[in-house]
């Protein structure tokens, strides 16, 4: 692996592999002193051309418990009128030594750009394009997943996930699928692990041409939720201002039809969790009920983000598997 | 003026003859000429028309010239180039327009026929002196806010009847502004995988059809610019079943490429409207074919290396094209019964007939002596450094093409020799294409 640019870049045994890998380094957090010295001297820039301090304290927490010097690097607005050009910013840093590159950019396509521009020469992290992808988003909800169906503790050190897949899994993404990053790296990975994805939401939030994507596609929730026993139903955070662009009415249809609700989360099998990339809209499209209720993972989606970034970063910067292949 | 007599040239991919060229036109024969060349094994052509080029000056100029602008038609084998009028300050005066026409002239390397815009400023609310514009010396006939789309279902009746004073023609950039907003790429499989915003065909073909309504409606000239899609090519053929005097272009690439190009996320592949599937392209070719779709036009759009070198999002659309137009038409339409007198057709004859210009587009005794030699069988490596355009965005770089334009003659003067630019037409230095 150069790049993580996308999970349909991600073969089945590379997926499982990042996730033994995190597995791993679940245990770090458990230590007196939460680091490992794998990347003693190495520079990891954190290149953010959006806002978004979750995902940026996420991975910089990873790169320091491996030890890694870090350095962020915030551009916000980054096209020519607004004066430096992208391959200056990554030809500067580049010239820094830098050893990785975590980019995070309004623009679809932008961190596989920068990979194949020969700007630069180091491993590029996609932290998030525009409405392309996120893949560590994906792992670590794949990681989460595959914790809830060993019946293993969703988050830190556990045995029982190892090695396995997320086979016989059914999954629910729910909500504005067209702008989710998000849901085209899960659909990406989730099915490459062997999952069963089911994408739901108004017709005007589904990308034109889903139909080819390995999913199927449910306009109304009530009956997607009747005609599957999830394993878990993923809601996807939706923006207000979509609802001034005409993609549905106002928040209460939208909650109404589409939000998980007191209603629905009870309604559910006792065995779905419940799983949010946040930051969640509570009472819009998830309820507190659902969002704060024992099934929800939530919070260890956020715990296991710090240990898939750390695997990332380790296969990408140390560069050999977990059976110790180039 | 120096006389020829080019011997043994395949005139149209026709058996070989001679031509005479004499005082800036073809003429019957020669008995002293100046020049004898040898044209065995090259197809002759009239001389190319491009409806549809962007030469960026004023304004642009470090994207191009009237003058690269101008250089780079004459290699691509063209005679005359109609320069779209999105420039800087936007020609919407006569003032712009002869600007325009005079620094085509000053640079003598292809006959710049300037087009006007059709709304003040390319701003889609009030029509531009579209007369003053057709009675200064430029002689507008073609009127467009190419880059733009005149979407004002009034203003563009309007424009359609006002132009019938002069029997002008309104050329459309058809694309419903409310359904392309932030638009990156065509919308399909391929956008909804990238996450690019997508730019569907039916913002192209609900303009197409709502103009050809427009004018049947008022009996005006209608051209739809660089058309992209099947839907728009089955609404000019119907248009054309009806009787309604609508033309319609297709560029090199639309013909040749697809939007599985963009997955590179290379801004290279970046353009307006953009590269479609191979459904589309396989329905422009056939168009193209049965003469649905009347003309190539390039759309020819150079870039600075910066408004390229970036990331796609914040790229500019565009590609350049003049030098390698010929070249992928007849690599695009091998598999039809497409021989050099369709491509003569579609690449000179009917844009000079449709732009109204008499002393192009034909090779007959009386006529301005405009004229391609071409080798049908030649192996190029399509190179952009190698171009005379500023602009590097060619999408064909490192294609193998069949095809290489030998030599250019605009008006009976020489301005390309074996392969390269030899001089300007004398008119650079004052006077008339014929003299």
């Amino acid at each position: 692996m150069r790049h993580l640019l996308s999970t349909a870049d991600l073969a089945h045994d590379d997926a499982v592999d990042l996730l033994d890998v995190a597995e791993e380094m679940t245990q770090v957090a458990e230590r007196e002193v939460k680091k490992i010295p794998v990347l003693r001297g190495r520079t990891v820039v954190n290149l953010f051309f959006e806002d978004s301090t979750r995902t940026r304290l996420s991975f910089e927490a990873a790169a320091k418990r491996l030890s890694a010097d870090v350095i962020n690097f915030s551009a916000k607005g980054s096209s020519v009128s607004k004066g430096e050009s992208l391959q200056d910013t990554i030809q500067t840093l580049s010239a820094m030594g830098a050893d990785a590159v975590v980019v995070r950019h309004s623009g679809s396509g932008t961190p596989q750009r920068m990979a194949t521009s020969g700007w630069i020469d180091v491993p590029i992290l996609n932290a998030g394009d525009g409405t392309h992808e996120h893949p560590t988003q994906a792992l670590l909800d794949a990681f989460t997943l595959r914790r809830v169906l060993a019946g293993a503790p969703a988050s830190g050190p556990a045995e029982g996930a190892r090695g396995r897949d997320l086979s016989g899994a059914t999954v629910a993404i729910v909500g504005d699928v067209l702008h989710s990053r998000v849901a085209r790296s899960n659909v990406h990975l989730l099915t490459a692990l062997g999952a069963r994805v089911v994408l739901v939401g108004p017709p005007t939030l589904m990308p034109w041409g889903v139909d080819a994507w390995p999913a199927e596609v449910f306009y109304d929730l009530d009956e997607a939720l009747a005609a599957h026993s999830f394993d878990a139903v993923m809601m996807l955070r939706v923006q207000l201002e979509r609802m001034h662009q005409s993609f549905f009415p106002n928040p209460r249809e939208y909650t109404r039809l589409w939000g998980l609700t007191e209603q629905r989360w009870r309604a559910l099998p006792e065995h779905t969790a419940i799983m949010h990339p946040g930051p969640m809209n509570r009472g819009f499209e998830i309820s507190a009920a659902a969002a704060d209720s024992p099934r929800a993972v939530i919070l260890d989606q956020v715990e296991n983000g710090v240990a898939v970034r750390m695997a990332a970063l380790y296969r990408l910067l140390i560069g050999t598997d977990s059976e110790g292949r180039p | 003026m120096t006389s020829y007599l080019i011997q043994g040239a395949s005139v149209l991919g026709a058996g070989p003859r001679d031509l005479a060229i004499s005082g800036g036109r073809f003429v019957d024969a020669l008995s002293d000429p100046d020049v004898v060349i040898d044209a065995r094994g090259l197809v002759a052509l009239p001389g190319l028309v491009d409806l549809h080029t962007h030469l960026r000056e004023p304004g642009r100029e470090d994207a191009e010239t009237v003058l690269t602008g101008s250089q780079s038609a004459a290699r691509g084998g063209y005679t005359a180039v109609h320069a779209m009028a999105n420039t800087a300050p936007v020609a919407d005066t006569a003032g712009v327009v002869e600007q325009v026409w005079n620094l085509g002239r000053e640079a003598g390397w292809t006959e710049v026929v300037p087009i006007g815009a059709v709304t003040t400023g390319q701003q889609g609310t009030q029509l531009a002196e579209l007369g003053a514009m057709a009675r200064s010396a430029a002689g507008v006939r073609i009127f467009s806010d190419d880059g733009l789309c005149v979407a004002d279902p009034l203003l563009m009746r309007r424009a359609l009847e006002y132009v019938k004073t002069f029997d002008g023609i309104i050329a459309q950039h058809s694309q419903e502004p409310r359904l392309t907003e932030g638009a990156q790429m065509n919308e399909g499989t391929v956008s909804a995988e990238l996450g690019l915003p997508g730019w569907p065909a039916v913002a192209e073909e609900a303009i197409i059809a709502r103009d050809i309504l427009l004018a049947e409606h008022v009996g005006s000239r209608l051209h739809v610019c660089h058309l992209s899609t099947a839907g728009s090519v089955e609404l000019v053929r119907w248009a054309k079943s009806r009787g309604v005097r609508v033309t319609a272009e297709v560029t090199p690439h639309h013909l040749m490429l697809t939007d599985e190009l963009v997955r590179t996320y290379d801004p290279l592949y970046k353009v307006n409207p953009p590269l479609r599937t191979q459904a589309d392209v396989d329905a422009v070719r056939a168009g193209l074919a049965d003469g649905t779709i009347d003309v190539v036009g390039t759309d020819h759009a150079p870039h600075t290396s910066e408004h390229k070198c970036c990331e796609w999002t914040a790229a500019a659309m565009g590609m350049v094209g003049m030098e390698t137009a010929l070249a992928i038409v007849v690599e695009a339409m091998r598999d039809f019964d497409f021989d050099f007198a369709d491509v003569a057709r579609v690449m000179s004859t009917r844009p000079a007939e449709i732009s109204g210009l008499p002393e192009q587009g034909r090779i007959e005794t009386g006529r301005g002596a405009n004229l391609v030699l071409v080798d049908p069988e030649a192996e190029v490596r399509i190179d952009p450094a190698e171009h005379a355009t500023m602009g590097r965005n060619n999408p064909f770089t490192g294609f193998t093409v069949s095809t290489r334009i030998v030599d250019t003659f605009l008006y009976g003067h020489r301005v390309v020799a074996g392969s390269a630019l030899a001089d300007p037409h004398p008119i650079a230095r004052g006077g008339t294409w014929i003299a």
